[in-house]
């Protein structure tokens, strides 16, 4: 479904970015995309969405990501953004909801029903007619993701769905989550949503791909772990102190 | 106990305000008065007539131009709007409005009428004509944003045949407002958490302050635009179009451009003063 074959990419002269990156990931897989920051998984995740210019090697579907197929490209992929804030510009939920199906050609009344149909299967209904800007965070990334399933995407693209969220929004983030049947691409900080939400894990270090395999197996890998600047999710990990001198105590 | 926190206190609330002012308009506009549900194209064209309608009294014709208040009264009533919401948001434009006769005195000095013996001079009369042409033309629209969303009144503007490069322009402009009041509204707290006591911002952090704005409300319009893109906006917006305009809101609309009609052409104040002289 979503494939970077020899990717390389550089903002700047000289820097490269992203090095050689290659991957595939199958339809109906939930992949979490993680490395420390400025690892190059917002890049892979601008690259797929074609917002960053790309010479070939990525494809979604089947199809190149590449100007002309941009319409089409977009059509399949749905991305939540890290600030709802940015995403949801409308004045409204459910108007914020109605506008990728409006502008992908749906009438009203089949735009609404979806609407309806996406807020249900969310438990959303009673925010369709609130002001984006008088609900709370949690709710708020709710309602994005909201967004971009009314687009009825073949694939989600999420940048760090968990941050800033308390533990009860965190938990209902990641059951809706988990309740999406379409591909997933989860890029995140936070191991343990990881752990709790992806199948397989894509470890990015350096703008190279450091591991690719089961979540199980690389989220316990405690070692090449911290040799890509992260930690044992913590459930895993168990409680922690950090002393002073920078020794962690469990 | 330092006054400092107080202070800062007041100034968050400032932009807060206007942040909440910028969105109280959107509120306004949802609500569901037969107003409201009226087409959009409809009052769109009606507040257009009445204006045209208002600004074309000759400027000593202070009584005919008077019953033209019977529009926004009549508006507001139906509408649910207060009043004083409507002079609240205006608070600003309205003077200046207002000042735009105030030489005319000055100038034309001829006695034009008299009450009882006091004589008025013309431009008494033209200044007052100005100063309520200007307010009824400002209620007028303030009418129709207050409510119509938007989006109703860029559909209708499109239906217009008005460019959609220029309305897409008017509808991210009133979105981006808000995006760059809630920049200011965070930087202008991060400023006075770091400066307390002070009162607004320095001179000399003018430049990096407004640099900074300019810097963040790009990012996030670019986030935004971004946003957009992916939701397979290309450009046009499919405007909230709203239901066919039903013969209802088309015999509203004739009603009313009759009856401005009718008081621009007829001085009807003074026809019935005739009546009883």
């Amino acid at each position: 479904m979503l494939t970077f074959q020899n990717v390389s990419f550089s903002y700047e002269t000289g820097v490269p970015v992203l090095k050689n990156v290659s991957f595939s990931i199958g339809r109906g897989e939930t992949v979490g995309l993680i490395g420390a920051n400025g690892a190059g998984k917002s890049t892979i995740m601008k690259l797929l969405l074609g917002l960053l210019p790309c010479e070939g090697g990525v494809t979604v579907d089947g199809v190149a990501v590449n100007k002309k197929n941009l319409p089409l490209i977009r059509k399949k992929l749905g991305f939540v953004l890290q600030n709802s804030d940015n995403q949801m510009f409308m004045p409204t939920v459910y108007e914020d909801m109605m506008f990728a199906p409006r502008n992908y050609g749906l009438s009203r009344e089949e735009a609404e029903a979806r609407v309806d149909r996406v807020l249900e299967q969310l438990g959303l209904t009673e925010l369709k007619h609130r002001y984006n800007h008088k609900i709370s965070g949690g709710e708020k990334r709710m309602a994005a993701i909201a967004t971009i399933l009314a687009m009825e995407p073949e694939a989600i693209l999420m940048d760090e769905p968990s941050t800033a969220l308390d533990p009860v929004n965190r938990r209902t983030v990641i059951r809706a989550i988990n309740g999406l049947p379409m591909t997933k691409l989860i890029a995140s900080h936070d191991l343990d949503m990881i752990l709790d939400t992806c199948d397989r894990v894509l470890l990015v270090s350096r703008g190279e791909i450091a591991a690719d395999g089961p979540a199980d197996e690389i989220l316990r890998d405690r070692a090449l772990l911290e040799a890509n600047r992260m930690e044992l999710p913590f459930c895993l990990a168990g409680p922690s102190r950090e002393r002073p001198g920078g020794h962690i105590e469990r | 106990m330092s006054l400092a926190p107080v202070v800062r206190k007041m100034r968050m609330n400032n932009i807060s305000a206007a942040q909440t002012e910028l969105r109280e308009m959107d509120a306004l506009a949802a609500q569901a008065s037969p107003i409201h549900r009226l087409h959009p194209l409809v009052k769109l064209l009606v507040t257009l007539a009445y204006i045209v309608c208002v600004v074309s009294f000759p400027k000593y014709q202070l009584s005919g131009l008077a019953v033209m208040v019977l529009y926004p009264v009549v508006m507001f009533q139906v509408s649910g709007i207060p009043v004083r919401t409507c002079f609240h948001k205006l608070r600003v434009v309205l003077p200046l409005v207002c000042a735009v006769g105030l030489l005319n005195p000055f100038f034309d000095r001829a006695p034009l009428l008299y009450v009882g013996t006091v004589a008025v001079s013309g431009g008494v009369v033209s200044m007052a004509t100005l100063m309520l042409k200007g307010m009824f033309a400002l209620m007028a629209s303030f009418l129709l944003i207050a409510t119509t969303t938007i989006d109703a009144l860029c559909a209708a503007l499109r239906k217009l045949h008005v460019p959609g490069l220029l309305v897409t322009l008017l509808l991210l402009t009133y979105r981006y407002i808000s995006v760059m009041v809630g920049e200011v509204a965070v930087m202008t707290d991060a400023y006075h958490l770091r400066a307390p006591g002070q009162k607004g911002i320095q001179i000399s952090a003018w430049g990096s302050f407004l640099g900074q704005l300019l810097l963040r409300s790009m990012d996030r319009a670019e986030e935004l635009y971004q946003s957009m893109q992916l939701r397979g906006f290309c450009g046009e917006f499919y405007y909230a179009d709203p239901a066919p305009c039903t013969a209802g809101a088309v015999a509203y609309g004739l009603i009313c451009a009759g009856l401005f009609l009718t008081a621009r052409l007829f001085d009807l104040p003074q026809l019935l003063g005739n009546l009883f002289v």
